[in-house]
């Protein structure tokens, strides 16, 4: 690998942005564009629906909407009329050379390939065993030194991957369905991820707090599990051009996230409930949608509130910005968050953050106030303390602002790299 | 002559509830009982008890030849007084021996020093009172709050008639100048002042059960080996340190007492003396001035106030809390008072530092520099709140206290007027008792004096309205 060659990564992933769902496509967009400092760092990136927006400068992504699985004779302009705008034809015969198994009973389009909602449809386990399929072909056809999954729905594309070639497989635990279920765990996934774990030569977690999980309800030894916390990219001009919108004799506290059990948004209503039994003059704004949205526009109606609480739904790109920007303080009272980039994000923009301690960001946070997340009156008093003490609102966001803008990707990037060296060195 | 001065700080912060904004000004009482007690029987049984046993035993078998000052902060007296008076009882009995000497300091442990001059001159004055009151003897030597100094300070506190002060040699003052001398302050030549000693301090006070430490362990001789070891010419040693720690900071299992113990025979065999810091003070002349523009203290690598004021929720805090200190200084409420005494404490401050100082700091009930910010705020908030309900708030403090000054003039022109008319009355009746014709001219006295009297309680009454 040294002196000249490159360090080829084959990676595994379900979300990249501008099009995702959740952190999972944050965190895999921050990661790779970290390790592309790396001069030698050759990334190839696959997910189920390329939509042809995507970044490639610094990897390439293949489709598996676009890897044929069933031979097709079909000609370069057909092709390139088809998946020209995210993918070389080239690339397209390539792999077709490496079909592996006859797929004629999968229902398969014009070009012989599968389709994939991209999405967490309700059919998602067969487009995780879809995925894996098509995994198949690429690991095939593709020349890569380490395999790199991310997240439960990746695995068994990457423990394919590794038996085909002989790989080491690396997996990156963004979230476990500890997290997801407050404890009551879905078997059929447990089962996915435990058996990508034990196959795994090396496993990161995104927190300490994952990587316990990992250890304790997994089974895993510890020796070959290791925290790689993430971090935040840093703004774009058009974010940071963004103008704040406030309203000087009003504090706004803002709820990022998909309202559900997970994320702990009754919490952040009993809370807002506390805080307006005393002053009047703060807003609180939940902003997602989630399965437990009626249940939290209920609640505020109990408790009295629903004048001073605002549900605006779902926030994505430059808007989630505009609200972050607007608002006074950010509270993430995740009950459970294996990290958790969005007060990272908040505090990108200067707006001091509340979060859980149950969360895995609290491990490399220290600018910001961590409150137990069921501790509804501890999160009441910081609210408060924010809204009315100048002092503590000015030094949260010079002091966040700075510790959040040394949290790089690329050091990131440099300790999966150490990883990777290590893996590769120890693999038989 | 060679001499050890040895002093040792007693104080213990009144601990602060959790005290939720939804409290403000509904609950005004904003202690933890529970904590306090736990601390202070806890500090009392493992430290202060053994400790000063142990130096009134120092002092009987070197047949008077140890001496040692102790200096105690009023709030600390008060918590002791309630939880463990045996401590009270020891103090008495370690001054029954004649060898130790109590220094003054401000009641509350804070940082009035730094903020107002009034504050602290009272503070100051009630601490030296309260030691006159309980050991017999007025303070002559002075010790601020975790030995803050600054040239200013030392001219205050001269001014309060103190003759000497306590403070830390720190490292960026002395430079080149050694701490085994007595300097005095450059703004009042007549304040003598003495510099810690922190390296040998601290190789008692941090370092004594540190085994990695490469003098571990640590014996009496060797530890007089390195003081008879100076230069011929420095004769004072000042070694300052809290008394807890001996047996908190440093357990007791590490037989730190015995050290102690074995000091004064080891030093006697060298010719080396222990001494007071007002015998210093009387016998020894100042070298030189000292020169301290900026405020000093014996805490942190820095020496300096950074971890009371070191950030802006800290500076906010002081401000707030100090916003209100002539108010609380006009004003007769006792709760008041007693409030602002607990609330100056300089550990409320310390619980908000983020200075990363690589040392474990215990912050209490609180789990963050914030948390304690947030819960100091309520409290002030509650405590603003009820000393602005004194007195109207648009009122500008001077007016107010020629208001005050002169109702009080009046009350005791009143209390002396009412003292004068009983007189009259008394004597009237002994007049009345005796022959008629004599008594008449001598009644018409107080008659003329209640007339005047009258017309300014009407007065008075209308201002406290």
């Amino acid at each position: 690998m040294r002196g000249g060659t490159k360090m080829k990564v084959l990676m595994f992933g379900w979300e990249f942005p501008p099009h995702i769902l959740g952190g999972l496509g944050t965190a895999s967009y921050g990661l790779t564009q970290g390790m592309s400092a790396q001069e030698d760092m050759d990334i190839t990136f696959c997910i189920p629906k390329p939509w042809g927006d995507e970044d490639q400068s610094f990897l390439r992504i293949i489709g598996m909407n676009s890897t044929p699985v069933v031979w097709k004779d079909v000609n370069w302009e057909h092709v390139n009329s088809r998946v020209g705008s995210y993918m070389n034809p080239q690339l397209y015969y390539d792999l077709r050379d490496h079909i592996y198994a006859d797929f004629n009973y999968l229902n398969t389009d014009d070009l012989g390939c599968i389709g994939f909602s991209g999405r967490y449809p309700d059919n998602l386990h067969e487009e995780i065993n879809n995925y894996s399929i098509v995994a198949g072909v690429i690991a095939r056809q593709q020349e890569f030194e380490i395999i790199h999954s991310h997240d439960w729905l990746t695995y068994p594309a990457g423990i394919h991957a590794k038996q085909v070639s002989g790989k080491p497989l690396v997996i990156h635990v963004h979230a476990t369905d500890f997290d997801r279920s407050r404890g009551n765990v879905n078997p059929t996934v447990y089962a996915i991820e435990k058996n990508g774990m034990d196959h795994a030569d090396h496993i990161m977690c995104v927190s300490e707090l994952t990587r316990q999980t990992v250890i304790h309800k997994y089974f895993q030894d510890p020796k070959k599990v290791s925290t790689v916390h993430n971090a935040v990219s840093p703004m774009s001009q058009d974010i940071l051009d963004i103008v704040p919108k406030k309203n000087p004799k009003e504090k706004v506290v803002t709820f990022l996230g998909r309202l559900t059990m997970q994320k702990g948004p009754e919490y952040f209503v009993e809370a807002a409930a506390l805080v307006l039994q005393r002053t009047r003059n703060v807003r609180f704004v939940m902003a997602g949608n989630g399965d437990m949205m009626d249940q939290m526009i209920h609640l505020a109606a109990e408790r009295g509130i629903a004048d001073r609480i605002h549900f605006p739904g779902f926030m994505k790109g430059k808007q989630v910005y505009e609200v972050l920007k607007a608002s006074d303080v950010y509270i993430m009272p995740s009950v459970s968050e294996p990290f958790g980039i969005s007060p990272l994000e908040a505090m990108q923009c200067s707006v001091p953050s509340i979060i859980s301690k149950q969360s895995g960001c609290a491990e490399i946070l220290d600018k910001c106030i961590k409150t137990d997340y069921w501790d509804i009156q501890a999160m009441a008093d910081a609210i408060y303390s924010i809204c009315t003490y100048p002092a503590m609102y000015e030094y949260l966001r010079d002091e966040g602002k700075k510790e959040v803008d040394e949290i790089k990707w690329e050091t990131v990037g440099y300790k999966v790299r150490g990883i990777y060296d290590e893996v590769i060195k120890n693999y038989k | 002559m060679r001499t050890i001065c040895l002093y040792f700080e007693i104080h213990q912060i009144i601990h602060l509830k959790r005290y939720r904004f939804f409290d403000i000004g509904s609950d005004h009482y904003y202690y933890d009982d529970y904590a306090n007690e736990m601390g202070m029987n806890e500090v009392a049984e493992r430290s202060y008890i053994p400790a000063l046993n142990a130096l009134i035993d120092m002092v009987k078998t070197s047949g008077g030849a140890f001496k040692v000052a102790l200096s105690i902060s009023g709030v600390a007296l008060e918590q002791l007084e309630i939880h463990a008076p045996s401590v009270i009882d020891l103090l008495h009995k370690l001054n029954d021996t004649g060898c130790c000497e109590f220094l003054a300091e401000p009641y509350s442990h804070g940082l009035s020093s730094l903020a107002n001059e009034e504050c602290f001159r009272e503070e100051v004055m009630r601490q030296s009172a309260k030691m006159k009151q309980m050991f017999g003897k007025t303070p002559k030597v002075f010790r601020n709050s975790s030995l803050i100094y600054s040239d200013e300070i030392g001219a205050l506190v001269a001014s309060l008639g103190f003759k000497g002060m306590l403070t830390e040699g720190a490292k960026h003052i002395l430079g080149w100048k050694s701490p085994h001398y007595v300097y005095h302050c450059n703004q009042a030549p007549g304040l003598k002042v003495l510099l810690r000693d922190f390296k040998l301090s601290d190789d008692i006070s941090l370092r004594f059960s540190n085994s990695d430490w490469s003098e571990y362990p640590l014996f009496a001789d060797k530890y007089i080996g390195w003081i008879d070891a100076l230069p011929q010419e420095e004769q004072v040693i000042n070694i300052f340190m809290e008394l807890s720690a001996l047996g908190m900071a440093q357990p007791l299992s590490s037989n730190i007492l015995e050290f102690l113990k074995a000091l004064p025979a080891c030093a006697k065999e060298k010719g080396i003396t222990f001494s007071t810091p007002s015998e210093i003070v009387m016998k020894l002349k100042s070298v030189s001035q000292i020169d301290v523009p900026y405020p000093m203290s014996w805490v942190d690598e820095e020496r300096d106030t950074s971890s009371w004021l070191g950030n802006v929720l800290q500076r906010e805090a002081f401000n707030k809390l100090y916003s209100v200190a002539e108010r609380v200084h006009l004003c007769g409420d006792r709760r008041i008072k007693q409030d602002w005494d607990y609330l100056q404490a300089s550990n409320n401050f310390r619980f908000m530092t983020t200075k990363n100082t690589g040392i474990w700091l215990n912050r209490g009930i609180y789990d963050s520099p914030y948390d304690a910010f947030t819960n100091y705020m309520n409290i002030l908030g509650d405590f603003i709140k009820r000393v602005d309900s004194l007195y109207p708030e648009d009122m500008d403090n001077e007016e107010l206290n020629s208001l005050l000054t002169t109702i009080k003039n009046q009350g005791e022109e009143i209390a002396q007027l009412h003292k004068e008319l009983d007189k009259e009355v008394a004597k009237a009746e002994k007049v009345v008792k005796a022959p008629k014709e004599k008594a008449e001219p001598k009644k018409k006295a107080p008659v003329k004096d209640a007339t005047k009297a009258a017309p300014k309680k009407a007065a008075v009454k209308k201002e406290k309205k």
